[in-house]
């Protein structure tokens, strides 16, 4: 079982912010197939939020099939994310540092190199959506 | 809804009966004995029994409890009511349960049965154990004693029989009413005193005897039925002339000196001064020589006669039951401007 | 659905003050909704309204269908923490839920004593003696207990500390999740409500200035940051809720349903609290005479 938190100050909104903490659990190992997440009233009660900001954060979950709810008993994760892409991680990291050197060699600073990262990151989004 | 409001009115409605339960003990054990003293003594029954160390305190206990007790009701028990509950807001609990405002008022004015309940019991109380007295002075003349004063008197007609429920239950309605307008408890209470207070004096002086037409005798001035004389100081003019009635326990509501035509006589000429005994102002003619008869015939002749305007002493119950109707009656009407009242806007 | 609050052009004067005007609303059922507004605003005469305390100088008010508190079966389906969350302190806290089991014909007793134990209260102690959390969380007890379809709370915490407020919204959104509770409560800091709300209305100087699912109204206002420009340019479909201007830059801030399409506007999104704020000046500036547009409700 995790515990939910919210930042306040994330500007992420809560439902997402839980949906976050799912997925990020899911991908580091700390909920399995079959375990079960927290009761939308022990949530609620925990942290003081919405009912169906719980609702909908589980929602999207099961949505996007990675937890399914079994009426009355509680949801429960059916999928996790520690999936193969953890073997590509390290060659990518390794390109990822070699452009960084790249940059700095180039005489980028550091706030220049996170605008550069964002906006060829959102562009590439786009390009793809 | 009645549970709750027991439960906001059980410690006054308690204090309250645990003293009326005292008094009216001390009544119920002094009561036989005052019996017996009448009938052993018949005679100076009214002059005996206030020398009596406990019969003495216990008439004026009894009648200042009969009084009092409509004003505590409704000081003590009808204006915290509502005030109480407007003041600390708590009206607001209450009227968001499901209950209607309606329902809520109508239980609280309800606590009025209480009210009339112990106002009953010890105006029955009072009554019992005065009634030795009372049948005293409604048998004999009535002397001007404090001991001798008739239950048909603007002094004891509301600390005798059911009019003291009457006062109870309208106290109790006017301390509600004054909590719902007012809506705090302090001012309620001060206003509901007042208000208690001036309907217990006005109502027996302007109200009562006027709730039916009294009698009313024209009689000839004479030496066995004038009971005294007012004379002004400087002059020695005649300014007011009383005479007996020999209707023992009337309620006398006047009794004054007219004219050949009818109209009240303020000043008689001095010479009529004759007929009044030798000394003091008002004095009884009981202890004094009697005047000369001729001033007697003088007043006839001149026309003057005295006029008393009363209520026959066999009128009292009458008279009680009609009073009090009144006072129920006012009652209602005042509940009925609570429930109207209460549909305005409370916060 | 049923609507749980109703209103069509509701107002409310006192002798010549109006302390709600012209207010209409539709709030749909299931809904915890956050009234919020500067203090004086008008909130508790709209939360009074609804549960009948006041009556309307003009306009209608429903309430799940019905006028307010006009019979028993309609006073069940409301509940009502009113402010500063008032009790009998004169009675304990046992004899507080003995009222709750008489008046309510829907009590939930277990629901009531499992909170009271819960919250580690003692049975015999009297009102008057508890906390302000305490109190609260009497006052929430009973109505919660009443199993109200609609439970009112006119600014429940805007007296306690920290730590009791937030005890006191866990404790309200577990009711919420538990009972299929529709909830309306009011509070002159948006900060205590962004989280539990997920509806808001935005009452300032006796006006609905905006009412509407969080979500959607998040989704809908944006900061527009480009050179400065006249607001006359603004396109239609656009709403302008503030405007702000340096000689070089203006930074507006719009209500609109389609996408902002200007590329000389940097868009950003809006926290609840900026959304808020924003509306509560707009009206200030609105008294300045200064033209702004009106945003349509």
């Amino acid at each position: 079982m995790i515990e939910f938190h919210l930042d306040g100050r994330s500007g992420v909104s809560p439902y997402l912010q839980l949906v976050q903490q799912v997925r990020r659990a899911l991908r580091l190992g700390l909920l399995a197939e079959g375990d079960q997440l927290p009761t939308v009233k022990d949530v609620v009660g925990q942290l003081a939020i919405n009912p169906n900001t719980v609702l909908k954060a589980y929602r999207e979950l099961e949505h996007d099939g990675l937890v399914a709810a079994r009426p009355g008993v509680g949801t429960f994760v059916t999928r996790t994310l520690t999936d193969d892409t953890l073997a590509a991680h390290a060659a990518l990291r390794l390109s990822l540092q070699r452009w960084l050197t790249k940059a700095r060699e180039a005489g980028l600073d550091e706030e220049s190199i996170e605008a550069l990262f964002l906006t060829t990151f959102r562009t590439a989004r786009e390009d793809i959506a | 809804m009645t549970w709750i409001t027991w439960r906001q009115l059980r410690a006054q409605v308690l204090v309250v009966y645990a003293a009326l339960a005292a008094v009216a003990a001390a009544l119920a054990i002094t009561g036989p004995q005052l019996a017996d003293l009448r009938r052993t003594n018949p005679a100076d029954f009214l002059v005996l029994f206030p020398q009596d160390g406990t019969y003495k305190p216990l008439y004026f206990v009894g009648g200042a409890v009969v009084y009092a007790l409509p004003v505590v009701i409704g000081a003590f028990w009808g204006a915290p009511l509502v005030a109480r509950e407007l003041e600390t807001g708590t009206h607001r609990v209450v009227w968001n349960q499901s209950i209607t405002r309606n329902r809520w008022l109508a239980t609280k004015l309800g606590l009025a049965g209480l009210a009339a309940l112990v106002a009953g019991l010890i105006s029955l109380a009072v009554t019992w154990w005065c009634a030795p007295i009372d049948a005293a002075v409604n048998s004999t003349e009535p002397d001007g004693g404090f001991f001798n004063i008739t239950r048909m008197s603007a002094v004891l007609f509301g600390a005798r029989g059911v009019v003291p429920i009457g006062y109870a239950v309208l106290a109790f309605v006017i301390g509600v009413t004054a909590g719902l307008v007012l809506r705090r408890t302090v001012p309620a209470m001060a206003a509901t005193v007042v208000a208690v207070v001036a309907i217990q004096v006005a109502t027996p002086l302007f109200v009562v005897p006027h709730l039916i037409s009294p009698e009313r005798l024209t009689t000839a001035i004479t030496a066995t039925n004038l009971r005294g004389m007012s004379l002004s100081a400087d002059d020695d003019m005649v300014t007011d002339i009383r005479i007996n009635l020999d209707k023992p326990g009337a309620w006398i509501l006047s009794n004054e000196t007219v004219n050949s035509s009818g109209q009240v006589v303020d000043e008689l000429p001095a010479h009529e001064a004759d007929c009044a005994p030798r000394t003091g102002e008002l004095a009884d003619k009981a202890s004094s020589p009697g005047p000369p008869a001729s001033c007697f015939e003088d007043l006839a002749a001149a026309g003057f006669q005295q006029e008393v305007v009363y209520q026959p002493a066999d009128r009292y119950w009458l008279l009680q039951s009609i009073q009090t109707a009144i006072l129920l009656s006012l009652a209602v009407l005042l509940s009925g401007f609570c429930f109207w009242r209460i549909r305005r806007d409370f916060t | 659905m049923t609507a749980v609050l109703q209103t069509q052009g509701l107002g409310k004067r006192y002798a010549r003050k109006w302390a709600l005007s012209d207010c209409t609303l539709d709030i749909p059922a299931g809904r915890v909704v956050g009234l919020v507004g500067p203090n004086g605003a008008g909130k508790s005469t709209l939360l009074n309204l609804a549960v009948g305390m006041l009556t309307p100088s003009s306009g209608a008010i429903e309430v799940l269908g019905a006028p307010p508190a006009t019979g028993p079966s309609q006073l069940a389906k409301v509940g009502f923490v009113a402010q500063d969350t008032p009790t009998y302190a004169g009675l304990g806290i046992a004899d507080h839920l003995r009222l709750g089991a008489r008046l309510n014909p829907g009590w939930d007793h277990d629901l009531a004593q499992a909170r009271i134990t819960r919250l580690g209260l003692d049975r015999s102690q009297r009102a008057g003696n508890l906390s302000g959390g305490q109190r609260a969380q009497l006052a929430l007890t009973l109505g919660i207990a009443k199993r109200p379809e609609l439970l009112i709370l006119d600014e429940p915490v805007a007296s306690l500390d920290p730590l009791a407020r937030r005890e006191f919204l866990q404790d309200l959104m577990e009711a919420v999740a538990d009972q299929e509770l529709s909830v309306i409560l009011s509070s002159h800091l948006v900060s205590d409500l962004e989280r539990a709300c997920d509806y808001l209305i935005i009452l300032v100087d006796s006006r609905v200035q905006v009412a509407g699912d969080i979500d959607h109204l998040l989704a809908t206002h944006h900061r527009l940051t480009g050179p400065r420009r006249d607001l006359d340019r603004v396109p239609a479909g656009q709403h302008v809720i503030s405007a702000r201007h340096t000689e070089r830059q203006t930074t507006l801030l719009v209500r609109t349903d389609g996408p902002v399409l200007d590329p000389a506007w940097t868009v950003s999104e809006l926290s609840l609290e900026d959304l808020v704020l924003a509306y509560m000046s707009r009206t200030r500036e609105v008294d300045n005479s200064r033209p702004t547009l009106e945003v349509a409700r």
